[in-house]
């Protein structure tokens, strides 16, 4: 069997467009004038084509449409695409097909338009329940129209998930606990939660730079709002199983468990990445990020990507250890072993489970506060 | 062959900095020596690190014709100085070559600390000095309070002082007449044996070791059998040349003149500065003097971040000690550093200077531990040893008493800063000795502890005056004090590059400031590191490092696996530059900043 097996296959679409840019976003999303979806269902459509010919007989999962902003696409867009991935892959009988959505009024008018194409589950991006700090944050809804367009939502689809952005400027511990705990009460099976990241090259990152937003939290500060986070969203039957995200048991996002249990992957449109196992060996794919540009790649030349690299059986360890430890679940030795041709140290792990950093048993876990460290946890690991 | 009367042989020196690079090139340039075409701002600073850092290093020297106004042709032998104190050594060294100095003062900064070193060293070696102010094309030039300075505070006649600038060539035309009239021809016999200092030696790359010489008596030619007095070793000349700045084969070199030559010899180290030489056959009767050598007085452990760097860190090391005798080296064990060698300077930016170079040139990463003195320990059974590096010093029980090394320090200063200098030389253990003042500019002698000197003391008098105060010093001998051994605890382990020898009352305040640096330079871990400064078993200082409680990725990009894997390859190669002590990762530059006291 085929290592990526462990994982499934799920194909993810990437629509790179936005009503405006968020200062904070380092996302391949971008602002436009006019975008002509005729163009871009073509161009969706030929990729699709190219890679299906590429993963003859696989059972597709799972799909998923992230962005920037993917429910700003037309539902005729959506159905398009969606009929074309019919035609090509089977489905699993529980094939799950999500969109990214934007919590405002005119996207919740397209929700119907999606479960008629075939979506089952929405990810929306809610990010506060604070209508200050959404301003802060640069978006374009406001709290009461989130939970409106949530509302839609959850009549909508059975699964809804959102995500949240903590550790903004000038929060609190206290407050966050609070406002998570409000989350939790609208929640349904599934909740996100990311602390803010100060990227390069965003707008916030400039800002930091020149010395602004030092009212963030501290970094023990982020600390405790982390591992508060975990405590409050088990109590409220709703636990980690990664890094930042959170689920009733057996609502996982199944395409994201992709990633981290190291399954294949196809990523089509700007700048999206995959991993494919091609004649056994694990391919990392990787599209041409500016939409303009890969859109003209692919009408020009049949395929919008760079070379694919072949991973070494290192390096596909390696990433495979860095999604799997992300997860609750940890990773099962033995794969890591098969797919690296390497075994981890044993006095390593011995120290880091002294440490309360690790579990282990058949699995390798990390800890509530191993994952928090778990940069280091790795370096220590992959030494 | 060039008669004694028409040489003229000199050094130019000065303090740092006040244009002694910049008037060679233009006295080379004036007589043609090097074609405009060639010349480039100091060109005599040939080194990467010279040019670099903007200083001179190397003693370098020129041979030079110039035809005088009286009609005549004149043979220069110019040789340009380092300023910088760590570098005296090339500057004594030079001047026992010549019969002049063209002491180069700058006009807008007056007599500095250097200026004044350099004028005892001129007349210790029996020199004709002339005066030359710089840089008058500075408006903040003031050159007649310069020279009344220069009579105040030296006690030389500055009525005929040269003016010039270096940079614009004002002036040059007058240095050269000065250098004819004023400065003496060499003395010496043609018909004598031969008899010639070693003044310098190099290693280069193509020709092997070379040997710079100052003929006394006597006549060199190339194909001579000639004998190094000092060490007996016989050699036979294979190339003899002239400096222009680039060799030149010349046939002869008598009385009074400077060359070089080649004779197959293997190591720098097989050739003695100040050492005489004469024909195997027909030997002179009494060796010069010789001068004695240069003592390193700076001592630290180098050690290759990555241990498997070792042999390669020793090849360097040999390489670079072939070209530079003045630094000495044995290996070393550390029980944190593992295997390294514990290496003397004449000073710290010697130090810095050889271990840039080893990192540059041979492309090694090292860890520098603090750098110290030589102490002389007096143990109970009367033997006295030298301790070089702190992890050495035995247990007390057998010690007497220590002493450490102590030093004159002469520092100039404008008036307005003198209360921080006084404070800082009090601050370091010193006593005064004398002050004087010469205008606004005050000069304070101190008698102070050299350990108290190496480090940090250079930058400390720069940053509370400003960049106004100079500063030059001279070993004075051994002194008995209350020493300890400090010793630095990180994760309940003694890491034994830290340690150092403090006097025990300022042993609190060192403690203090080095384990508060040392949270700082030490990353958080994933638990905490109590980090303690101790003196024996007492602990004197405590601060502990929380453990890191957040290094994570938040974000799922789209299955961008590669963007994790390259950010933690990045990490990885991060961690590299750090050495592992027990559990405790510490960075390379810890060990030096550490020492840092910019309280
Ligand atoms: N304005 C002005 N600047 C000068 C003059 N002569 C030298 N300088 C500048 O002073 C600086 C130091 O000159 P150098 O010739 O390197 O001084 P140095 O005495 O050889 O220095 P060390 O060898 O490091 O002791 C350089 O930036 C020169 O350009 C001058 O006549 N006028
Ligand atoms: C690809 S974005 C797309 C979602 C959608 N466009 C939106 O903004 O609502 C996925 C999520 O990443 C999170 N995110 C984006 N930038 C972030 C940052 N700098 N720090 C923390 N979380 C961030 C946000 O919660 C966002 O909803
Ligand atoms: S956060 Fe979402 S809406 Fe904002 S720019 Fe990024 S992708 Fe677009
Ligand atoms: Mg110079």
């Amino acid at each position: 069997m085929e290592d990526w097996r462990n994982g499934g296959f799920g194909l993810y679409l990437h629509w790179p467009f936005c009503a405006s840019k968020c200062p904070y976003c380092d996302f391949n999303s971008h602002v436009a004038a006019q975008i002509d979806e005729s163009r871009w269902n073509r161009a969706f459509l030929s990729e699709i084509a190219r890679v299906a010919e590429l993963t003859p007989g696989r059972v597709l999962n799972t799909v998923f449409f992230g962005g920037g902003t993917p429910s700003l696409m037309s539902p005729d867009l959506v159905q398009s695409i969606l009929d074309k991935v019919r035609g090509h892959w089977t489905l699993a009988n529980d094939v799950e097909i999500t969109l990214e959505a934007n919590p405002g009024s005119v996207e919740a008018g397209r929700f119907r338009g999606y479960a008629d194409a075939g979506v089952n589950r929405i990810s929306m991006g809610v990010q506060s329940l604070n209508d200050d700090d959404l301003r802060r944050l640069g978006r374009l809804h406001s709290v009461a129209e989130a939970r409106a367009a949530f509302d839609v939502a959850r009549s909508v689809f059975d699964r809804v998930s959102f995500d949240l952005i903590y550790a903004r400027q000038g929060q609190t511990a206290d407050a966050w606990c609070n406002e998570l705990r409000e989350a939790l009460s609208m929640a349904v099976d599934h909740l996100s939660v990311y602390q803010l990241t100060i990227e390069d090259g965003t707008a916030f990152g400039a800002r930091y730079a020149a010395g602004g937003l030092r009212d963030l939290p501290e970094d023990d500060t982020a600390a405790d709002m982390y591992l508060m986070t975990q405590e409050v969203c088990a109590a409220h039957g709703m636990p980690g199983y990664e890094v930042s995200n959170h689920a009733k048991i057996g609502s996982e996002s199944r395409h994201n468990l992709i990633y981290w249990r190291y399954g294949d992957y196809a990523g089509i449109g700007p700048g999206a990445h995959g991993r494919l196992t091609q004649n056994g060996v694990r391919h990392a794919t990787e599209a041409v990020r500016a939409p303009g540009a890969w859109l003209a790649q692919v009408e020009a030349q049949g395929h919008g990507e760079l070379a694919p690299e072949a991973l070494s059986p290192v390096d596909a360890g390696t990433e495979f250890l860095l999604m799997g430890l992300r997860l609750a679940e940890g990773i099962d030795p033995e794969r890591y072993a098969a797919i690296s041709g390497k075994v981890l140290d044993r006095d390593t792990i011995t120290r880091l489970e002294e440490m309360g950093m690790l579990t282990t048993g058949t699995r390798i876990a990390a800890t509530d506060a191993g994952r928090a460290v778990l940069n280091a946890v790795l370096r220590e690991l992959l030494a | 062959m060039t008669e004694l009367s028409q040489i003229r042989n000199f050094s130019i020196v000065a303090h740092i900095d006040h244009g002694k690079s910049t008037l060679a090139d233009r006295l080379i340039q004036s007589t043609g020596t090097v074609a405009d075409r060639d010349m480039k701002a100091q060109l005599l600073d040939s080194m990467d690190i010279e040019r670099e850092r903007g200083i001179t290093i190397k003693a370098n020297t020129v041979r030079i014709d110039y035809k005088a106004k009286d009609g005549q042709s004149y043979v220069l032998n110019l040789i340009d100085t380092p300023g910088h104190v760590d570098f005296g050594y090339e500057v004594s060294r030079s001047m026992r070559a010549v019969e002049g100095s063209l002491l180069v003062v700058d006009a807008s900064q007056g007599v500095e600390a250097q200026t004044l070193a350099n004028v005892y060293q001129a007349i210790d070696a029996g020199h004709e000095i002339v005066p030359v102010l710089n840089k008058i094309d500075l408006p903040a030039a003031e050159p007649e309070q310069v020279k009344a300075q220069i009579e105040d505070v030296i006690g030389l006649d500055a009525s005929d002082a040269v003016l010039i600038s270096a940079k614009s060539g004002l002036g040059i035309p007058d240095v050269l007449e000065a250098i004819v009239t004023r400065l003496p021809s060499p003395k010496g016999d043609r018909t004598a044996p031969l008899k010639a200092m070693l003044v310098d030696s190099w290693y280069d790359p193509y020709l092997g070791v070379v040997v710079m010489i100052r003929v006394m008596d006597g006549v060199v030619k190339k194909g001579d059998r000639i004998k190094m007095m000092q060490t007996g070793a016989i050699y036979g000349i294979d190339k003899l040349a002239v400096l222009r700045p680039q060799m030149v084969d010349w046939p002869e070199l008598g009385p009074g003149e400077i060359g070089v030559f080649t004779a197959s010899i293997k190591q720098v180290r097989d050739t003695r500065v100040g050492d005489t030489i004469t024909h195997e056959k027909k030997p002179c009767d009494a060796a010069l003097p010789g001068f004695k050598p240069a003592q390193p007085v700076v001592f630290c452990g180098l050690f290759p971040v990555d241990a498997n760097d070792f042999e390669n860190l020793r090849d360097a090391i040999e390489k670079l000690a072939l070209n530079d005798a003045s630094f000495s080296y044995e290996m070393e064990t550390s029980a944190a550093l593992g295997f390294g060698f514990r290496c003397g300077f004449l000073g710290l930016l010697h130090l810095e200077v050889i271990r840039d170079r080893l990192e540059r040139e041979y492309d090694l990463d090292l860890i520098t531990t603090a750098p110290s003195v030589v102490f002389h320990l007096h143990m109970k059974d009367g033997e006295v040893r030298d301790l070089h590096n702190p992890a050495d010093m035995p247990d007390l029980t057998y010690v007497d008493h220590i002493e450490e090394p102590r030093i004159k320090a002469t520092i100039m200063v404008p008036d307005d800063y003198l209360g921080d200098v006084l404070k800082l030389c009090q601050d370091r253990r010193g006593i005064q000795m004398d002050l004087t003042y010469a205008g606004s500019r005050a000069m304070v002698v101190y008698d102070l502890p050299l350990a108290e000197v190496v480090f940090d003391f250079y930058d400390r008098l720069k940053s509370v005056t400003k960049g106004y105060a100079s500063f030059d010093y001279q070993m004075m001998g051994y002194r008995e004090d209350f020493l300890v051994k400090m010793s630095i605890l990180v994760n309940d382990e003694p890491v034994d590059a830290l340690s150092i020898m403090v006097h025990r009352d300022r042993a609190e305040a060192r403690g203090r400031v080095m384990v508060e640096k040392l949270k700082e330079l030490i990353p958080r871990h994933m638990f905490k590191i109590p980090i303690q400064a101790a003196i024996g078993g007492r602990v004197i200082a405590r601060e502990t490092l929380s453990a890191m409680r957040k290094d994570v990725t938040a974000k799922c990009y789209g299955g961008d696996a590669t963007r994790k894997r390259k950010l933690l390859d990045k990490q990885k190669a991060g961690k590299k530059k750090m050495r592992q002590f027990g559990k405790v990762e510490i960075p390379q530059e810890a060990f030096i900043s550490a020492l840092k006291m910019d309280e």
